[in-house]
Parts: C-alpha cells; structure tokens; sequence
C-alpha cells in the first residue's frame, strides 16, 4: 500500500522525502514531516491497536499526547517502547512498530473473546469474587488477570541509550507554542527578557498548522514561521522544540522533557537519547491550548471514529484524505471540519448536530457542497467490524443509517489546565464554554489562549501578547505595544452532550481503559460517587492518556446521575507528570557503575598492583586482602596477614576514616560537649580515644581526637559515620553553641594515613625517617602525636592501636599518599612488613575487643558496649541527660562479651541470636545478638563479639548462638572481649 | 449483600441494575457511643472491629472528604512483617495474619497477593544486619530466608548483576509478603462496618473536641456538634494537627513521601523487592503498572505533592538495580503525609485526656498495618487495655527511653 488514502497536494509533508517505514511486519511509506499515526492513516491503516479489557478494535482516535486508542510498540529488541502513541511519534525511515495487547494478531484477536462475558466484566467485578479459595487468588486468579492486564511488553533487557539532566533559567517560560504561545513569546522577547519557549510538538504553530486561518493576510502557518524566524533572532529567547513541560513544582521550579533523539533511528554518537530540563522561571505563561473531547454514544470507539479538531489537523496539515465521512457535532467548532473537508474536495455525507439552532453562515457553505444536515439529531450507535462502516442516527424519534467509514466527532473543548493545578490549585467550571478553565494559579504563572478558554484566535493573539507582555513588565522590561494582528471572527458556541441516552450499544467513557457509561452507573448505584472513587472504582482516566479525553465525560455523566451540576461534583486532581516520561530520563545519567561516585584513597594502584581485593567502604573502594601467589582462599590470606601484625609488622591504608580539622580559642569547650569524655585537658601532642552520643543518649561514633596545638585538633571519625559526625558538629556549633569560638572543616580527602603496627613498627619508622624523629617509647609514648616535616614534606605522627601491638599512624598530604606507602614497604621489606587489608584489620580489633560498625549500629548505649565509665561526671555533654532513662540504664540490656565456639571447628557468623542451651529458641528466651565474628589465628578459632543480656557477668557461661537463616546453631561459651594481651602490655613497648 | 460469582452473575442477567451501595453514606447522628476520626483504612478498620469483635455498634466514622482520600489510598501497597524488633514483628505478624484472612472475614476482594517481598543486600555487614533481622523473624515464628547471590539471579534475572556500582550479594525474602489493592481495604472495611450498623459520614471534617472536666464529651464538625463518650483518633498526616485541637503535642513531623506508578505492562516483576545501597521499592500491580518509591522528600510538609530531585533520586534508584526499566514510563506520582515518629515506630495508646485515643506515628509504614491497627485501636477503645501485639506502642516509651529503633538512626523523624 502507497499512500492510498493521501491528498495529492497541500499539507506540511515534504513529498521531496518519502521515508519507509514497518507496522505488524508491513512496509509502508510515508513522508518527512508526517507522525506515524499520520502515515498509517495516509496508507489506510485504520486498525492500530486493541483495548485494555474487551480487546475491542482501536483506531486513531486523536492527533497527540492524549491519544487513548492508537498504543503502538515502537522499536525493537533493546529499545522497545510498549505503549507509544502513535500520534506523538515523530516518522522516520526504518521505523518500525508493532500492536499490542492482542494474539495471535491484532486482525483476529482471540482475546475479543472477553466480550462475550462483558455482562461479568463490569465496573469494579473482580472485588466481588475470585475470593474462594483463598490460595487461589496467587497461584490461578491473579495470574490470569496480570497476564490479560497490562498493555504492552516491555523488552526486560537493560536500556541502551543514555539521558542527560539540565537546568535553565530564564524570564518567562512558555508553555506552548501556538498562536497565544508564540504571541507571548514575541511580546515578552521583544521587550528584552530571557524567554524559554517550549514546544511538544517538531514544528511550531500548534493549531495554526492545523486550521485554516488569515493572519494579517497571510495564512496562520506563514505567520508562525514569520514568529519563529524573529525568535529565533532575538538573542534572549530560546526555542526547545520536541520538549513537553511535564511538572510544575514548588519555588518556579518547572520539569520537561526534550525528545532530542526520538525522532531518529537511535541517538547520534555522544548524543542522549531524552534531556530531562529543570526549568527555573521567574514568570511562566502556559498557552497549552484546549483538547476536543469526544461524545459518549454506542461504539463511539471503532476504529474509524474520531475527533473532528484531529480529522482536520489529519487533512489539512498531513494531508491525509479520508473515505466517506460524517461528522457529529454539537459545537460550532465541529463545522470548520466540514469546511475543510469540502476545500479539500472530500465529500462529507452528513453532519449531525443535537442543537436545534446552528448559526445559518456555518451551514450554508456545507448545505451548498450537496452534504446532508441533521439538527437536532444524534448518532446512537455504530457498526462495523474491525472498522467503522455505518452510524445509526436518531432524528424526530426515527432511526437513519448511514453507510461512512470516519465518523468526526465534536463535543466541546477541555483547556488543558493540568500544568495549573499542579501545586494544588483548583480548577473552575465555566458555564459558557461548558468546561473548567484554570482557577487560582500558581505564583508567576499566568495562562494564554485556549488553555484558559479563549477559544477565538483572535482572544488567543492578543491574551498572548498581553501575558507576555505584563510578565516582562513585571520583570523590570519595557514592553512597547504592538497592533494586535487582523483575523476573521469565528463562532465558538458549544452545546455540551455528554451522553446519548438512546444508545443501545456499549457507550465508552474512557476508552483506553474500557469505562463505559454503564459503568459509570454502577458506580453511582454502589455509592462510588466521589469523583474520585469514580475514578477508582472504574479505573476511569487512569490509563496512559490519565483521561484527557474521558474525565469530564465521565464526571459530567455521574453530574447527571447525582443530579448536581458538573461544577459541584467537581473534578480530579491531576498530577506530575502531564505526560508520561521514561525513568531512564527522569534517573539521568547516572546509572550502572556511575550511580554513586567512587572514592579512592592515594594508595589504590599500588593496592591494585599488589593483589589486593577490594570491598566498597560506603562509596570508598578498600583493600580487602592482599593475595599472595600460591594463596589458596582469602582466609588464608587474611591470616597471614593479621599473623604479620603480630609477629613482625604490616600497614592498612586507614585514610578512609573521617578525618576533621578543629580549630579556635574554644576547640577544648567544644570537644568537652560533643564527646563524653573531657578534651580540654588534654596536653598538646597527645591523642585521646573518644566517644559521642547523639541527643537521645544511645552511641553515635568514636574515634581519636590528638591536640596538635591548643588552639587545634584534629578529630577521626569511623569511615561510615564521616559525614554524619561533620554533619553533627556543624548542627552543635551553628544551632547550639553558635558563641563558641570554632571552626571545623573536613580534611578526610586531603591526608593520606598508614596505620603501621606490629612489634617492628618502631624499626620500621625508624628505617624511613632516620634521625628525623625520636620514637622511643619514653620520647614518643604510646598516645602521643607530632606534626614534623620529613623531605620538605609535612606530616604527622600518632601512636596510635586499633590492633592491641605497638603501632602508629603516619599521614601525609593526599598528594604524597601513594609515594609514602611505596617508602614505607621499602623501609620494612627486610622487617618481614605485609600490606594489610580491612578484613585482617577486623580480626585485630575482634580480637582487642575493640568496637566497630557491628557494635556501633545506633542502638547501642555506652554501658552496652563497656564504655560505661567513659561519660565524664564533670560537665555537660550532648546525650548525657536522655541517656540516664530508665531503659537505657536498665541493668538487663544486652552488653558485650566475647565468645568463643565450644568446637573450636565450628564457624560463628554474626547476625548469630544468643539463646539459652536445651530449650526451644523463641523470641522470649532470645538474649542478644553476635555483633562481629573472625577467624582468630591468636586463638586459633573462630571468636566473635556480640551483646547479650548481662554479658560481663556471665563469663564462663554457655549458650546458643542460633542462626536459623543460614541453619547455623553453633554452642558458644560467653569470655572476655579481649582476646589478646588483656593488660595492654604491648601497647607501651 | 453477600458478594460471590454467583450475586455477580445474577445482577449481570438484571442488568447490573440491583447492585446497592457499597456503604451507606449517612447522615451524622447527635450522639454515639464512640466516634472515630478519620475515614482512612485504620479509622474504617477500626470502626469495623468495634462493631465485629466487641459487639459496639453505636460507632460512627467522621471522614473529612471521601472516605478513603488518605494514606489508603496514596501508598506502595506493600505488606510485610519483616522487622526486626520483637515489639515490631509481633504486631505486624498479626498484621499479616489478619491480611491473610481477610477477604473472607469481610468478604471483599482486597487482592491480598503473597508474592513475596525481597530486600536486597550489597555488602557483607548488610547481608548480618539482615541475618539478624531474619533470625529475629524466626525466633517469632515468622518466615525468612537468607538468599544468597546465585538464589536472587536465578528469581530475578533481570536485576543489575553486571555493571552495578553496589553490587548485589544477595537478599532477605519473606515469601509472604507481598501486595493489596489498596482502595479496597478501605471500601472494604467500610462496606463490612456499615453492615453492622456503623455511620460512615463523609464531608463532616472536626473542628474541636467537647472536653469537660478533662473528659472528652464530643467533637464540633463542620455538620455541627456530634456527642460521644469516647473518641478514637486516626487521621494519619493529620495526626499533629487533629491532637492539636485536643491540646496534645505529639512526637511526630509531618513529611511528604512520593510514590509513582508506571503505564500499564505486561507481567515484568514478579515480586516486591527493595534495594539496599539506595532507596528504592518496586512492585506491579495487577492491572500491570509498576508501583515504586523512595525516601522522603526531607523536609516537613502538609502538601500531599513533592518535587523534582526526589523522583530523579528514586528513578535513579531504580536504574541502579534494573537498568530495564529505562523506556518505561512513569506515568502519574503522588504525595502522601507520613506522620514520622522519633523512633520510626507507631503509637496506639489513650492520650492524657480520658475517652481519647490516639492511633498515630505510622511513619512509612501504616498501609501494612491496617487490619492490625484496627484491631487493636478498637480493642483500646472498647476495653480501655492495649491488645498484646500493640502493648509496646505506648506514648510514654520515649520518656522511658523504651523506644523502639529499628534503623538505629535516633530522634530524626525524617531518617526513619
């Protein structure tokens, strides 16, 4: 088929470039400036998709984004688009789409089967049965009605393409580019102010492409082109064509989407495919324009049907000839289709119009072409089978039938007022258009043109131009008034007819989601009369469309049945997004390995180089382990490691933990408040373990603050709880103590520090710093810190042991990280020296019974984790009050104790419940939980650490340490966290 | 009228014209027994077993717009009793058993769906956090599994296993988890109530409490003044500002969560599943679109709306983890009020002022635990005793320092 059903002039196509395309496996042509619902109509296609529910045959029912019928699937394999409207696709050669919702094939859909049962299939059936049995409902009902529900498929495979995100300011943002668009557009432009004109569709005009209008003489396309030519000039203005205004949010914040790729085969090298658009806007003006909606009568859903605003956008602007047409109208808009048609030399058979009184000048030209009118007369019913092939008219009480395959329909026009409400606004119902028109709007935000009502072209220039035009004024711009342009006068009345009550057929409300008006009525006889549970309850204007076409059919149909007016009964809320926008776009461009930055501390390559596996460490990357060749598993690796630590000497990259630089006259004071115990009196060039509460008492974090001079600290935080400590001293400061005279800054990426510990530790410094430093116990004891230059390098020392054996920290500018790892390997290769990773870290600390990430969960107190007698009886200090509260001081809270397995075979994992030996583990005899667990080479077992009910005093005890997730239940005798040199002895060497 | 195939069939052959409303909608008496604020899925729930399991039928339900307009009907559908304190796991197990009988005990198709809910685990100290929330699962007698990696490829092989930047290690399934409809719970529940002679008054919004000799003695609405010898708040979103009128303070900040659904799709996700290195939920519904949210919005609000860097956040969670869903679309969001207690746990308990009560604080989590709220909101309220499985949910716990935290995140109503 070849354009069958095309005009053999006029239209915006470009004839000069005929692109192929596919449907159903089907080649067809069509050209350059053509949508695909365009070209499937000009090669007369009129079956393009099949309903939610009856699978009843659906055709092109619209021309745009509010397109209920014509659902296509666009693309294949990877970027396959179920659910795409046809008529907001943008044709090009090779593009190829599919029906959906239908098998084996759209032309013979067995599923029409449902049909037959429609009797059953009402409005809100399925909460009246599938309830019995009740294990019925997953394995039989449920998979029944997910399969036959949804629409199309999705291709399951991850999406090629890439989205970026953008933000825009400007002056006024427009919504729209139609004649009040554009007007205001040129308004606000000429006046000097920064304009964004946004525009769904490839071409500006909106329905001035559409319609036939004089503009000043010329025809309303020249006109916008005209427009479009002096924007594009104009320096301030920018024009984002194919970019649909999704969401208007608070602070004139407005999103949208800009269609960069989607009018290609696939997005160009370096190109996104969709540009999500954070608009931020002094002044918007929404000029959206008005949707036709169609009449509720018997099978107003054949394909073949249609709007009479779309079948003339179809012939006049893609220049599409339709076959035998009739048109029902109650609008006076409805006539200008006829109009059109009859320029265009296609023969309209009838025009039906349920008013008994229409203008005489509208009729005259359309009663001289030889077309049959019927006032005061309605369609009732259709016919056909996959399209439409006769109506069935009611006039004086007699049935007519006419033989047409298009059937244009007109009921009046809903402003799209959907952007208006978004931040809460409400909508008002207009008596004399017979629709709601925006009510209270947002701050900055003024609406043109149809989108408010004003339905004349004549209203739309000259609203434009004055929104415009007071936006900029507004805005501190001189605007200079322009002559408003010349056009005819046009004849808007409308006589609403929500329903033709003479109907015997199935009459369509919502048509993508298969409401019909009996629908409507049960509803109403079952109490859903809330416009809302309407909607619910039906599923009315909750398809892809969100009832651009339905809703206020439907809320005017249960108006009627109510018996209150339309205005009363009100409408829904629309919300964000005005049309659907794919998630990828919405999430952007950081997606896969991107989702989260990747740190990485100075000494990763060398780490890398050095066969160490890496963990993520909240967003750092950490050694894990280092492997050495002839290493069988990590356990063996990390033994080794922790083994060195104890024997001779190793390095663990600890630069991960928050590093925060503390400076002013009042550092001690605030130190003193946000830790339990007392810095203040801490000498300059010592370090002091410390421990912060939050407010309600329970453990924050902990970590070494030393004092490098007395005005200046510098604080570590675990790795984890970084930010959240910054975040925690910055909130103390600003809102408690903003008196206090302190500064604080974190420095966790500016200094790279080694942890070097193991009883060669000493030698190992003393190896690569000389004569530099004096690091005898008695000149440089355990706990003390310096800050020293080295190579014309600043760095600093701390005597500091997470691991229980003589150890220190070096740290050095990040820069010089990676080159202080390499001299440090170097000054103790002949010492035995072993990079270490975190988890041979873990297992030093396990076996200290020093606390970490697994005891410091935020649920734990002090006391709970034996560091009771830290909280200072001497001052003040955040969470000193609340932790006094009788369930945080009760004496049966779990506390941490050490515990080792009675088989020493035997593996612990921690998440491990604690329960009493020979009795059936319940939530009632549970006593706590295992913390953190390691393969001790010190002990030669498995330990671990954990919190249980009374644990210091139990020692000795045996209990169960059960694990039913992992079917672990492993006997455990409760002993001392501290594993290793209990005394501390090796600290002071 | 009793609801099977067989009324369904036999109002079809009628013409579907004998069907009678779902719930009377009536008019509001001068006088009850007991009152209930709030026409939402607890005050309905509520309202339904004061009439079933204690016999009081003198109830009526005060709804400020249509019944249903709150959290009921703004939520993820999502039911689980997958927690880890032994206070939380056994109310929302009775939760659970409650959702499972539920259709027939009320005889309406809520669409209770055991699908399962899986959360996912990127990191070795998250995989024990969730043996230890799964063991406490068990310890209660509720179903848990610990999956590892190659168990959650094989359920879903279409989540990120390749290129993701937290990769999956595996997840916590509790198989009878799952998804309602949730509309239905509340017309449910208000169709079983108003069966037994319960007033569900719609458009009747409270203004004041009556309080004499500090007793509550009724309430002034916007249709007049309404007597009651005891009063049942449960208005969540509103819950601060409703307590207000009585004088109470309560330990709540009202914020703003979205959810969004996608267009209508074939069966793609099977379960529920969450992501642990973001924050992120997804389910479909039967009708086949894909239901999913994130975190907060993060800061207090009343506006059942929220803004754009939230739904980029919880889109790029959801990229994070299926980078299919990319051409899918999102099609509408909203905006509902979570009332974020101190602790991230609910209240269900008498307030200061006798003949009050208070159900409030349901934070993320209300939706789940509609028929259990219920049931033990109305088991306060007619024996003045909190029901066991709700006896933890007290007001006083935060003086007693007897909170219950199950993230561990402390005081910071928007970090629960």
């Amino acid at each position: 088929m070849t354009n069958s059903q095309r005009l053999s002039s006029g239209g915006l196509i470009d004839r000069g470039k005929p692109l192929s395309f596919r449907f159903d496996g089907k080649t067809y042509r069509g050209f350059a400036g053509d949508t695909l619902a365009s070209a499937l109509l000009a090669n007369g296609v009129k079956l393009v998709g099949r309903s939610f529910k009856y699978h009843r045959p659906r055709g092109i029912f619209t021309t745009g984004a509010e397109e209920p019928n014509a659902l296509i699937t666009l693309r294949s394999g990877a970027r396959r688009e179920p659910n795409t409207k046809a008529t907001t696709v943008e044709l090009y050669g090779g593009l190829e789409a599919t029906s959906q919702n239908c098998w084996p094939s759209l032309d013979f859909d067995l599923q029409a089967v449902n049909q037959l049962f429609a009797p059953l299939f009402v409005g809100g059936f399925y909460y009246k049965t599938f309830m019995w049995p009740a294990a019925f409902w997953e394995k039989v009902y449920e998979p029944l009605i997910r399969r036959a529900a949804g629409l199309g498929a999705a291709s399951g495979l991850p999406d090629p393409d890439r989205y970026e995100h953008a933000t825009a300011y400007c002056d006024v943002l427009i919504i729209g580019a139609g004649p009040a668009g554009l007007s205001a557009a040129l308004a606000a432009g000429r006046a000097g102010a920064r304009v964004i004109l946004c525009e769904e569709d490839f071409r500006l005009g909106g329905r001035l492409l559409a319609d036939h209008y004089q503009i000043d003489g010329e025809t309303g396309t020249q006109w916008a082109e005209q427009a479009e030519a002096e924007l594009t000039a104009l320096p301030e203005v920018r024009i984002f064509r194919r970019t649909s205004v999704f969401g208007v949010y608070d602070g004139g914040v407005y999103g949208a989407l800009e269609r960069v790729a989607d009018h290609l085969p696939q997005p160009p090298v370096h190109q996104p495919r969709q540009r999500v658009w954070q608009i931020v806007a002094r002044r918007a003006i929404t000029a959206m324009g008005a949707l036709e909606r169609p009449i509720v009568f018997g099978g107003n859903d054949r394909p073949g049907v249609m709007l009479a605003s779309a079948l003339r956008a179809y012939v006049n602007r893609f220049a599409v000839a339709p076959g035998r047409v009739a048109l029902f109208t109650t609008t006076d808009d409805g006539w200008k289709t006829a109009e059109d048609l009859i320029r265009a030399e296609i023969p309209i058979e009838i025009v039906i119009d349920p008013r008994a009184n229409v203008a005489e000048w509208l009729m005259k030209p359309i009663a001289r072409a030889g077309t049959r009118i019927l006032l005061d007369a309605v369609v009732t019913d259709t016919k056909g089978g996959r399209s439409l092939q006769a109506i069935e008219v009611l006039k004086s009480g007699s049935k007519l039938t006419f033989d047409v395959d298009t059937l244009a329909v007109s009921g009046g026009f809903n402003p799209q007022i959907g952007l208006s409400t978004h931040l809460g606004g409400r909508p008002r119902w207009s008596d004399e258009i017979g629709a709601f028109v925006p009510g209270e709007l947002p701050s900055g935000m003024a609406v043109a043109g149809a989108a408010a009502g004003q339905y004349k072209l004549a209203e739309c220039l000259a609203k434009g131009a004055a929104c415009g035009a007071v936006a900029a004024t507004d805005l501190g711009f001189s605007a200079s008034a322009q002559p408003a342009p010349r056009v005819a006068d046009e004849a808007i009345e409308v006589k609403p007819l929500w329903h033709v009550a003479q109907s015997r057929h199935k009459a369509f409300v919502d048509l993508q989601n298969d409401v019909t008006s009996k629908d409507v009525e049960i509803a109403h006889r079952e109490g859903f009369r809330a416009v809302e549970h309407l909607k619910r309850y039906t599923t009315l204007g909750m398809a892809t469309d969100q009832g651009k076409t339905s809703n206020i059919n439907g809320h005017a149909l249960m108006a009627d049945l109510v018996g209150r007016a339309v205005a009363e009964v009100g409408t829904t809320r629309t919300r964000p997004p005005h049309v659907p926008i794919a998630i990828g776009a919405l999430a952007g461009p950081h997606v896969g390995a991107h989702f989260k930055p990747t740190r990485y501390p100075a000494g990763h390559e060398w780490a890398l180089a050095n066969g160490a596996s890496m963990v993520d460490a909240g967003q750092w990357h950490r050694p894990r382990w280092f492997t050495k060749p002839g290493e069988k598993d990590w356990l063996e690796s990390v033994t080794r490691e922790a083994k060195t630590v104890r024997a001779a000497v190793g390095v663990c990259d600890v630069s991960t933990l928050g590093k925060i630089d503390i400076q002013g006259r009042d550092a001690g004071i605030f130190l003193d408040r946000v830790y339990v115990n007392m810095f203040s009196s801490l000498a300059v060039g010592k370090a002091r373990y410390g421990l912060m509460l939050r407010e309600d008492g329970f453990v924050l974090d902990d970590g070494t603050t030393a004092r490098l001079a007395s005005d200046h600290y510098v604080m570590s935080t675990t790795t984890g709880n970084a930010a959240k400590v910054m975040q925690h001293l910055e909130f103390c400061h600003q809102v408690h103590w903003p008196e206090l005279d302190v500064a604080m800054v974190s420095v966790t990426e500016q200094w790279t520090q080694y942890a070097v510990a193991g009883p060669k530790a000493r030698v190992l410094l003393q190896n690569l710093l000389g004569d530099a430093l004096d690091l005898s116990n008695e000149a440089f004891p355990y706990m003390a810190c310096v800050e020293f230059t080295w190579a014309n390098v600043p760095m600093r020392l701390f005597r500091l042991s997470f691991s229980g054996e003589l150890a220190y920290e070096i740290a050095v500018p990040a820069d010089y990280g990676e080159a202080l790892l390499r001299e440090l390997m170097r000054a103790g290769a002949s010492l035995g020296v072993a990079p270490y990773g975190t988890e041979a870290l873990g297992v030093l600390r396990i076996e200290k019974g020093h606390v970490s990430v697994g005891e410091l969960n935020g649920q734990t107190t002090a006391a709970d984790l034996g560091l009771g007698r830290m909280l200072s009886t001497k001052k003040d200090f955040i969470g000193r009050v609340l932790a006094r509260r009788p369930a945080l001081t009760d004496p049966e809270r779990p506390t941490l104790a050490g515990f080792k397995p009675v088989d020493s075979a035997q593996r612990l994992r921690s998440g491990a419940h604690f329960v009493p030996l020979g009795i059936t583990p319940s939530v009632e005899n549970g006593e706590g939980y295992m913390t953190s667990v390691a393969f001790s080479p010190h002990v030669g077992s498995w330990i671990g650490l954990g919190l249980i009910k009374r644990g210091p005093a139990r020692i000795g005890e045996r209990v169960r340490a059960y694990d039913p997730v992992r079917g672990g239940d492993v006997e455990v005798e409760i002993c001392s966290p501290v594993f290793v040199d209990p005394e501390g002895a090796r600290l002071h060497v | 009228m009793r609801y099977s195939i067989f009324s369904l069939a036999r109002n079809a052959l009628g013409g579907h014209k004998g069907w009678t409303p779902t719930w009377r909608d009536a008019e509001p008496k001068q006088a009850y027994d007991i009152l209930i604020i709030g026409g939402g899925g607890h005050g309905l729930a509520t309202a339904y077993y004061l009439a079933k399991e204690h016999g009081l039928t003198n109830v009526a339900v005060l709804e400020k717009s249509w019944i249903g307009s709150g959290n009921v009907g703004r939520n993820t559908t999502i039911v689980r009793s997958n927690y880890m304190l032994p206070e939380n796991i056994r109310f929302y197990e009775w939760s659970m058993k409650l959702w499972e009988g539920l259709e027939q005990d009320f005889n309406y198709n809520a669409m209770v769906s055991q699908r399962g809910v899986l959360n996912l685990y990127h990191s070795d100290g998250q995989r024990d956090a969730f043996a230890r929330r799964g063991n406490a699962m068990r310890l209660s007698g509720v179903d848990a599994e610990l999956l590892d990696r190659e168990q959650v490829r094989r359920m879903l092989p279409f989540l990120n296993f390749d290129d993701a930047r937290f990769p999956i290690q595996g997840g916590l399934l509790q198989r009878r988890g799952g998804t309602v409809r949730h509309d239905a719970v509340a017309w449910g529940y208000a169709r079983g109530a108003s069966d037994r002679g319960v007033d569900i008054v719609q458009n009747c919004e409270v203004k004041g409490f009556v309080v004499e000799n500090g007793r509550v003695a009724g309430v002034e609405t916007s249709r007049g003044k309404i007597h009651a010898k005891k009063i049942g708040i449960a208005v969540a979103g509103n819950s601060s500002r409703v307590a207000a009128m009585a004088g109470l303070r309560l330990p709540i900040e009202s914020h703003v969560l979205q959810a969004f659904v996608s267009e209508g799709l074939k069966p793609l996700i099977p379960n529920v599943i969450t992501f642990g290195a973001g924050h992120f939920y997804i389910s479909q519904s039967d009708k086949g679109g894909l239901v999913f949210g994130g975190d907060l919005d993060g800061y207090k609000s009343y506006a059942q709306r929220g803004n754009l860097p939230v739904v980029q956040d919880v889109c790029e969670g959801g990229m994070a983890i299926m980078p299919m869903i990319g051409r899918l679309r999102l099609l509408r969001g909203w905006g509902g009020i979570m009332d974020m207690t101190m602790d991230g746990s609910p209240i269900i308990d008498k307030t200061p002022i006798e003949g009050l009560y208070l159900n409030a604080g349901w934070c993320y989590g209300g939706f789940k635990a509609t028929p259990a709220a219920g049931w033990c909101f109305a088991h306060l309220i007619a024996r003045d005793e909190p029901f066991p499985a709700a006896s933890a949910f007290r007001l006083d716990r935060f003086a007693r320092g007897a909170i219950l935290d199950e993230k561990g995140q402390g005081a910071q109503p928007n970090l629960h």
